[in-house]
């Protein structure tokens, strides 16, 4: 086996100094009607050559040269080459948690660089080292909150990516948390009358996204003011973090959970990706995860380790903040790059393009079909409400190598024939005018009576 | 210095200091393409939610980027550059092949919503994964959703919960040995389950007639680590599955330690109901300075109808799906379908093993940590003379006596070259030296550790003052942790 260094002599010799007779002395300790007799059933050792070859094939299957319209929590942005350069470092790439400070500076001060960024980005005042992913930040973010105030039921927005809202679910469903929703109105954004009368003396937290699920920006300082008033705090989800580069932080938060996927990790069907939890530093000690501090060493050399760690399973066990513990550094230090690269003017230029193909998309749908949520402004996705099922409309799309929006039937049913549409600066306009002109084809045939022509509708 | 390292030499690595402190107004590392579409008045569409200012984020240029990224590189350890012994974490090769295929465009592009009829790559390699890893484990099902160890754990034990609710009643606590990891006790108390601690035996196991004695109808299940941390095997599985089963509990099997295990004995077939396997230790996908992991759980049939949705289906024409209606279900543990990028290596680790791979590489870990534990013992204190499998835990008991400890000797083998073992776990050991050397290292690479480590013993009796000062080559001497605790510095701020 390529990856073993030793000799059939090397292994002799092994077994000979430690004075046993073969390897089947090493294993006794497994009771025999236990041990395995027979070869494990999966494939036979194959070549690398072999490997590559059947990934190949993998990947020409799985939407190989297609372009999207997809969102809805996950972003196809460029992602910059040193990117990749880097983190393929060995260093990088094959070092563990950096427990031990003095032989992984490195890591640790590329993670406090991370977490800077992410508070200038956020305006909160800290960041951890990341979380699992966005989801699992935000149900991590509601704990946390639950923790703070000491009360237990929590109000969540509709408008909340639904996956999100079903991860929620699930860790609540034996914390004793109750879970009720604020719904959105015609503008796309949460109801505020709704929510403040969903608020009441146990709510520990209202929990948004904002661009929300929608694309909409939500008026987050009037939701803070409805939440402080009564004594919950505010939970923001960022989903799509590029919008941080020309949409107003939601500042009046108390905690930000988000997912930094658009900063450089690549769509991977669905992960790796990265989750980040930031927040005021008077909460510090309640929030989940690891955290790097800045120190000095003997000689009062500058360095860094990971700290705060009494709020951690390791030391606190049953009575620890979280039980997280491999995180998603890696991840976190793509997204670190990223932020480097594009940095203070590149983020909000490369924001300003997503606004832009995002807008020109809406309008140009907008004159064949319905665009919902017209009011409120929004950031790179929005919701187009046709006549004909999407279904169809992307199934005509397909043809074209062009995955289209996301249809909501599954999540929102209240919204009939409606689909979610991501323009990121990868989007062109030529891809924007085809997927247009789809939709316009087939609101014409809907209104002459007759189905558009469809070569089976995959769902 | 008298003990001086074959392992290591000194050299210059470059200095560097925040990528904030060599920003400047006008550089930058991006370009954009000319925008196809019309320019937007940013102000006239987002109004008072838009941006003005970015604060202190950095303007750097590309060729400073490469740099200060390479150069904090240099400044940490790594498997590719020697052994890794930390007990529990698995520190094995990963794979380079495994990062090539996982970048293909298809996998790497794929969209988690793209229909499934342009998904069926991602969809094969979710499904000859978990058929793999049944095989391995001799469970029945699989969900591969879960982000690394400890959320696998909270997902085995939602589904445990989920069980013994549907049969009407959920019970009240989760029994954890004493020598458990930290997320064990941390998830049963966010699934709502009290912890109750088992005592070990005197041979490192599971005291059998203590966990009869505590074991009643209130007891949800058994988290057991098996081999345990102390790489111990514990032998009297049966009985304990047996006692956990006739009082209605499950056994969690805590899989970190499978390196011990596959390809020589399945958990599905030593009465283990519901395990979390780690694909960052025992499958080969790298560790990146802290994650990201993949924590699969697989699970008997009883409890299969619990699996978190999606599932993974194949249809009557052969083609795969998922599949949500799933009425039983513990419902999401994060959004889409998991670390797939986790998946699409650990599969290419399985490949390159095959069945007798596979085997090898487990019989050669065990080897290892037999010929350290025979090289160490008596240099270092063996508390528990039972046989061990893929780990070994010393104390430092001798060395204590010239008052130096785990942690101590741990920084001083920094300067031999190696990366330390575990310190300090688990609990049960006082003062415990947790080494875990995995199949990837040549007896040579043993060799220099097992001098490294005589060496210091010796160090110890002769300046154990020196070793108490260790490490003495790094870039940064030992660093004040408390200071950093008490007055956290958590991000740079600009000098004002
Ligand atoms: C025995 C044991 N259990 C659980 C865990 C937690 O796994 P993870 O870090 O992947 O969450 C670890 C990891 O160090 C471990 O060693």
């Amino acid at each position: 086996m390529r990856y073993l260094p030793k000799s059939p002599a090397d292994r002799e010799a092994l077994l000979k100094a430690i004075g046993a007779r073969s390897i089947d002395d090493l294993f006794a300790p497994i009771p025999a009607e236990y041990r395995l007799q027979r070869d494990l059933k999966v494939p036979r050792q194959m070549a690398e050559s072999e490997i590559v070859d059947w990934y190949r094939e993998r990947s020409r299957e799985n939407g190989d040269g297609y372009a999207t319209f997809l969102g809805a929590g996950a972003y196809y942005h460029y992602r910059p080459v040193i990117i990749d350069s880097l983190i393929s470092r060995g260093e990088f790439l094959t070092a563990y948690t950096p427990y031990q400070a003095e032989i992984s500076q490195g890591t640790l001060q590329s993670i406090f660089e991370f977490q800077t960024m992410i508070c200038e980005l956020t305006g909160m005042e800290v960041a951890n080292a990341s979380m699992y992913d966005g989801s699992t930040a935000a149900a991590e973010a509601v704990m946390m909150a639950v923790r703070l105030t000491g009360r237990r039921s929590v109000v969540i927005a509709h408008s909340l990516h639904p996956e999100y809202r079903e991860v929620l679910a699930t860790y609540a469903w034996h914390q004793g948390m109750p879970l009720s929703a604020a719904p959105f109105t015609s503008t796309g954004r949460i109801d505020l009358k709704a929510l403040e009368e969903s608020i009441n003396s146990d709510t520990a937290c209202v929990l948004i996204q904002s661009p929300n699920f929608f694309g909409t920006i939500e008026d987050v300082a009037a939701i803070a003011d409805i939440a402080h008033k009564r004594g919950a705090l505010l939970v923001v989800s960022i989903a799509e973090a590029v919008s941080l580069g020309i949409i107003e932080p939601p500042r009046q938060a108390d905690i930000i959970a988000m997912e930094a996927q658009s900063f450089g990790v690549p769509l991977g069907f669905g992960g790796p990706y990265c989750g980040v939890i930031a927040t005021r530093e008077q909460f510090v000690r309640q929030m989940p995860g690891r955290l790097v501090g800045q120190t000095t060493d003997k000689t009062g050399k500058r360095g860094f380790v990971l700290t705060l760690a009494t709020r951690e399973q390791h030391i606190r066990r049953e009575k620890a903040t979280s039980n997280i513990c491999t995180n998603q550094a890696l991840v976190a230090l793509m997204a670190n790059i990223f932020m480097t690269i594009y940095g203070k003017v590149g983020l909000r230029e490369l924001a300003k393009q997503n606004l832009a193909k995002a807008a020109y998309a809406a309008q140009q749908f907008g004159k064949h079909a319905k665009v919902l949520f017209p009011s409120a402004p929004r950031f790179n996705e929005f919701v187009v409400q046709t006549s004909e099922d999407p279904y169809a409309v992307n199934a005509r799309l397909l043809g074209h190598k062009i995955v289209g929006g996301l249809p909501l039937k599954k999540f929102y049913p209240e919204l009939g024939n409606a689909a979610l549409w991501c323009c990121t600066e990868m989007t062109t306009r030529t891809s924007i005018d085809t997927a247009v002109a789809m939709v316009a084809e087939g609101e014409r045939s809907v209104r002459a009576g007759k189905e558009p022509e469809t070569q089976g509708v995959a769902r | 210095m008298k003990h001086m390292t074959r392992k290591a030499t000194r050299h210059v690595n470059q200095n560097e200091g925040l990528i904030f402190e060599k920003s400047s107004a006008g550089k930058a590392a991006w370009k954009l393409p000319p925008l196809d579409v019309p320019e937007v008045d940013t102000a006239k569409l987002l109004g008072a939610a838009e941006r003005k200012d970015l604060g202190n984020m950095p303007e750097v240029s590309e060729i400073e980027i490469i740099r200060h990224f390479t150069r904090l590189s240099t400044w940490n350890y790594a498997i590719d550059l020697g052994m890794y012994p930390l007990g529990s974490c698995t520190m094995k090769y990963n794979p380079r092949v495994n990062e090539v295929v996982a970048r293909l465009d298809g996998l790497a592009n794929g969209h988690p919503y793209q229909p499934e009829k342009i998904s069926q790559g991602a969809l094969r390699i979710l499904k000859t994964l978990s058929d793999c890893l049944i095989e391995i484990t001799g469970m029945d099902a699989i969900t591969l959703q879960p982000a690394a160890g400890a959320h696998g754990e909270l997902t085995g034990l939602l589904i445990v919960r989920a069980y013994h609710q549907a049969k009407g009643n959920p019970r009240k606590k989760v029994l954890i040995p004493d020598s458990a990891h930290g997320t064990n006790p941390a998830t049963a108390a966010m699934v709502g389950y009290s912890v109750e601690n088992l005592k070990s035996n005197p041979k490192g196991m599971v005291d059998v007639a203590a966990l009869a004695a505590q074991m009643d109808e209130d007891v949800a299940a058994l988290m057991l680590t098996n081999p345990n941390t102390l790489g111990v095997f514990e032998q009297e599985i049966n009985k304990i599955a047996e006692i956990m089963h006739a009082k209605g509990g499950l056994l969690y099997m805590d899989g970190a330690n499978m390196n011990a295990l596959v390809g020589k004995v399945r958990p599905g077939d030593f009465g283990v109901d519901v395990m979390h396997l780690n694909l960052h230790k025992t499958f080969s996908t790298p560790h990146g300075g802290g994650g990201p992991g993949s924590g699969p759980v697989a699970v008997k049939q009883t409890l299969e109808p619990f699996l978190p949705k999606p599932v993974v289906i194949t249809k009557p024409d052969g083609t795969l799906a998922f599949e949500y209606n799933r009425p039983m279900s513990v419902g999401r543990v994060r959004a889409f379908y998991g670390n797939f990028g986790m998946f699409v290596r650990a599969l290419a680790y399985i490949l390159a093993n095959g069945p007798d791979g596979l085997r090898q590489t487990t019989e050669d870990a065990v080897l290892n940590t037999n010929y350290i534990r025979k090289g160490l013992d008596g240099i270092y204190d063996l508390p528990y003379s039972t046989p061990t499998m893929h780990e070994v835990v010393f104390s430092d008991k001798l060395q204590q006596k010239k008052g130096v400890k785990t942690g101590d000797i741990a920084k001083r083998l920094i300067d031999y070259g190696f990366h330390p073992y575990t310190v300090s776990f688990p609990l049960i050991v006082h003062g415990a030296l947790m080494i875990e050397p995995t199949e990837s290292e040549s007896k040579e690479e043993m060799d220099l550790f097992i001098e490294a480590m005589k060496s210091i013993a010796e160090e110890v009796q002769e300046d154990p003052q020196m070793v108490l000062d260790a490490p003495h080559s790094t870039r940064v001497s030992r660093l004040d942790e408390v200071a950093a605790a008490r007055k956290p510095v958590l991000r740079w701020k600009p000098a004002s």
